[in-house]
């Protein structure tokens, strides 16, 4: 009976792992469909980031009262997972509770600590789902979040919230069987909340309590695995990805748009033609801005399925407060969508893209979200997980200009201000100094 | 006072402490000509040799760039560059906070290296130096003014305290808005909004602001940018505030309020 119970966990975690491997793989190869950005300079500024903003959770503080809810589910979650390995080799070994040889007097305190994480994590998300439900936060009832992305949060959280009443349920039926003597049940000293707990089960004949604790056991490492491999489908993925997103995060001041070589080598040769006679000549015509996800960069396609659609972002900018159509959270959604669409049509014609006329561009975003940005980078601010919207706005917006002579008229006007009046208002360029004079 | 240009200084043989960016806005804009004759005094007093590029200075781009048209930004850009390079020039300060950011960040890839000051932080320092000395209850001592950050100089370059440590030399009475520093909302006028009508929405940004600003309780909105400026003037008429809340640039502030 225990090889089969064996033989079933290994198999159980064997798939397990994987599905997620393979996903896992999936999404990194749909991120490397963005152009090359050579991020690796300065390790040293970028694990400071990856400790304080992922780690530390730095800029989750600028709120303190949901930052500390959201640490408590960070931190269980993470630590608890200390005693997911322990399960996990209980699973395979077909031991119970193997580190409490190993462990002695700690165990108990050990597992004391995670239950009380256990008790913070739930009480953190019923909070959330009372925040997202029933308090009806204005960033968490945003049509941003119409569907599936409602749905998804509270998916989310319910889980959480069933998970650790599972290792809770499991802890205590073991410690009233503890106290009954029950065989294979070892001793391992008090649990600080299931310790407690125990005379609920009071009425219960052993053998009740063991099919509840072994129930629990499964169903609690299956729901872990099932959890694990939902992610890569999920906002949630933000547990995992917010560590390289923070790593790769830019270095350089917020105000820096990037350079583009190719029209700075351009407009070289047209202001010092003398070096139009040296100068190799390219046979492709070179991309301006972004139409689709394959024009940005890996980092703005590692942003996009780093975003857990909190909205912060979307709540700082200036031109959704004041009703316009832009939302930078929706512009993260939409390019993880259409990433995934074109993840999607790849792999089903055996490696290559096959035109779908569809575009990032238009099909996903508008032209009106785009025009409304003031590029305030009140969203760069706000993102906890070093996400930059500006970045693919402006990007497209050049795409707009450059490849499709697209600007509203009074662009175009002040376009052709500077380039003839060296200003973008209609004045002659002998006037710019008038004021020194009067 | 006559403001020498920088090819003046070249005819002579000689090289200003500092090269006084004034940008577009500051030299067109009525308005902001204001806060460039403001700027210019306060440098004159304190006896700073400075000079002005005058006819030669070009936009530097930022608006082109932000709309999304490179071609014009690297046209401004490299033109600029080159101009700035033949002069020699090293250091350079500005009251334009679009033109700071461009400057600092942006023409370093392109070949222009400068040390790039923003106004408020060559105040502060000038002031911390002792060369600027404050009026004995000076016409701002003990009124309410509120800051407004704007996004070129907070955000994108994370200048929050210099201009606010110049304030706090008036001897007035500072407030914050509740939306400040690096969460201060934006005016409106940046990436290029400043020239065409907003998208269609429920509100105009610079009425959202202005309403913020004016509810402080403040009689003084202090700017650091000329955009900012033209935008929260606005919304203060909107708030029907004109009369008793005025929008000024901190070297307006300080240049009334100095020996």
């Amino acid at each position: 009976m225990r090889i089969v119970q064996e033989l079933l966990f290994v198999i159980l975690f064997g798939t397990a792992v994987y599905l997620f491997s393979r996903k896992a793989g999936q999404i990194r190869k749909n991120i490397l469909l963005g152009r090359d950005n050579d991020l690796n300079d300065h390790p040293d500024l970028r694990w400071k980031n990856l400790l304080l903003l992922a780690f530390g959770q730095k800029k989750m503080f600028r709120n303190p009262l949901v930052a500390v809810l959201h640490f408590f589910v960070y931190a269980g979650f993470l630590i608890i997972n200390i005693e997911i390995l322990e399960i996990i080799l209980d699973g395979i070994l077909g031991q119970h509770r193997l580190f409490v040889p190993v462990l002695g007097g700690l165990y108990p305190v050990l597992i004391g600590l995670f239950e009380i994480l256990a008790v913070l994590v739930l009480t953190g998300c019923a909070i959330f789902l009372v925040r997202r439900n029933i308090l009806k936060l204005k960033r968490f009832i945003s049509k941003d979040l119409d569907g599936w992305p409602r749905s998804d949060a509270n998916y989310i959280l319910i889980t959480e919230i069933v998970l650790m009443l599972l290792f809770l349920t499991m802890n205590t039926a073991d410690q009233a069987l503890q106290g009954r003597g029950a065989a294979h049940y070892i001793p391992t000293g008090n649990f600080w909340i299931s310790g407690i707990l125990t005379p609920i089960f009071a009425g219960m004949s052993d053998g009740t309590l063991e099919v509840i604790e072994r129930g629990c056991w499964w169903l609690h490492i299956a729901g872990v695995l099932a959890f694990l491999n939902y992610l890569p489908y999920s906002k949630h993925l933000h547990i995992i990805l917010a560590f390289p997103n923070a790593y790769y995060a830019s270095l350089e001041p917020k105000g820096e748009m990037e350079n583009m070589p190719a029209v700075q080598h351009e407009v070289q040769l047209m202001l010092q033609p003398e070096l139009a006679a040296n100068a190799p000549a390219s046979d492709t015509m070179p991309k301006f801005g972004a139409k689709d996800v394959t024009d940005l960069t890996w980092k703005n396609l590692l942003d996009a399925y780093s975003c857990t659609e909190c909205g912060r972002c979307t709540a700082a900018c200036p031109a959704n407060i004041t009703g316009k159509r832009l939302s930078p959270r929706k512009i993260m959604m939409d390019t993880r969508d259409r990433l995934e669409e074109v993840g999607r049509n790849i792999k089903a014609n055996n490696g290559t893209f096959t035109d779908d006329n569809k575009t990032l561009l238009r099909d996903y975003i508008t032209e009106e979200e785009l025009r409304a940005c003031t590029t305030c980078n009140a969203c760069v601010q706000e993102c906890p997980v070093s996400i930059n919207p500006l970045d693919i706005i402006l990007q497209l917006r050049r795409h707009l200009v450059m490849e499709e002579s697209s600007a509203p008229a009074e662009w175009t006007g002040m376009f052709s201000n500077i380039e003839n009046n060296m200003a973008p208002w209609k004045f002659s360029m002998d006037d710019r100094d008038k004021w020194a004079t009067e | 006072m006559h403001i020498k240009t920088m090819a003046e200084y070249a005819a002579n043989g000689e090289t200003p402490e500092v090269l006084f960016w004034v940008g577009c806005a500051g030299s067109f804009d009525q308005r902001a000509q204001k806060i460039t004759k403001a700027f210019a005094t306060i440098l004159d007093k304190v006896g700073i040799s400075f000079a002005i590029l005058g006819k030669e200075e070009s936009c530097t781009g930022d608006p082109a760039r932000r709309a999304g048209n490179e071609f014009i930004f690297q046209m401004m850009a490299q033109n600029n560059i080159q101009l700035l390079n033949m002069y020699g020039v090293k250091k350079i300060v500005t009251a334009c906070p679009h033109c700071f950011n461009t400057l600092k960040n942006e023409y370093p890839a392109l070949g222009g290296n400068y040390e790039v000051i923003h106004h408020t932080s060559f105040l502060q320092s000038l002031i911390d130096e002792g060369r600027i000395k404050m009026q004995e209850g000076g016409s701002f001592k003990g009124k309410k003014i509120t800051y407004h950050d704007s996004c070129y100089l907070g955000r994108a370059n994370n200048i929050y305290e210099a201009p606010r440590k110049v304030l706090e030399t008036l001897d007035a009475e500072l407030i914050e808005m509740k939306r400040c520093r690096s969460k201060g909302l934006c005016c409106g006028a940046g990436g290029a909004q400043m020239f065409k009508e907003e998208e269609k929405g429920t509100n105009r940004i610079n009425f959202e602001r202005g309403q913020e600003a004016v509810a402080t309780g403040a009689s003084v909105i202090a700017a650091n940018c000329p955009f900012c400026m033209t935008m929260l003037t606005d919304g203060v008429k909107e708030a029907g505030k004109e009369e008793s809340v005025k929008v000024l640039d901190i070297a307006e502030l300080i240049e009334q309020s100095m020996k």
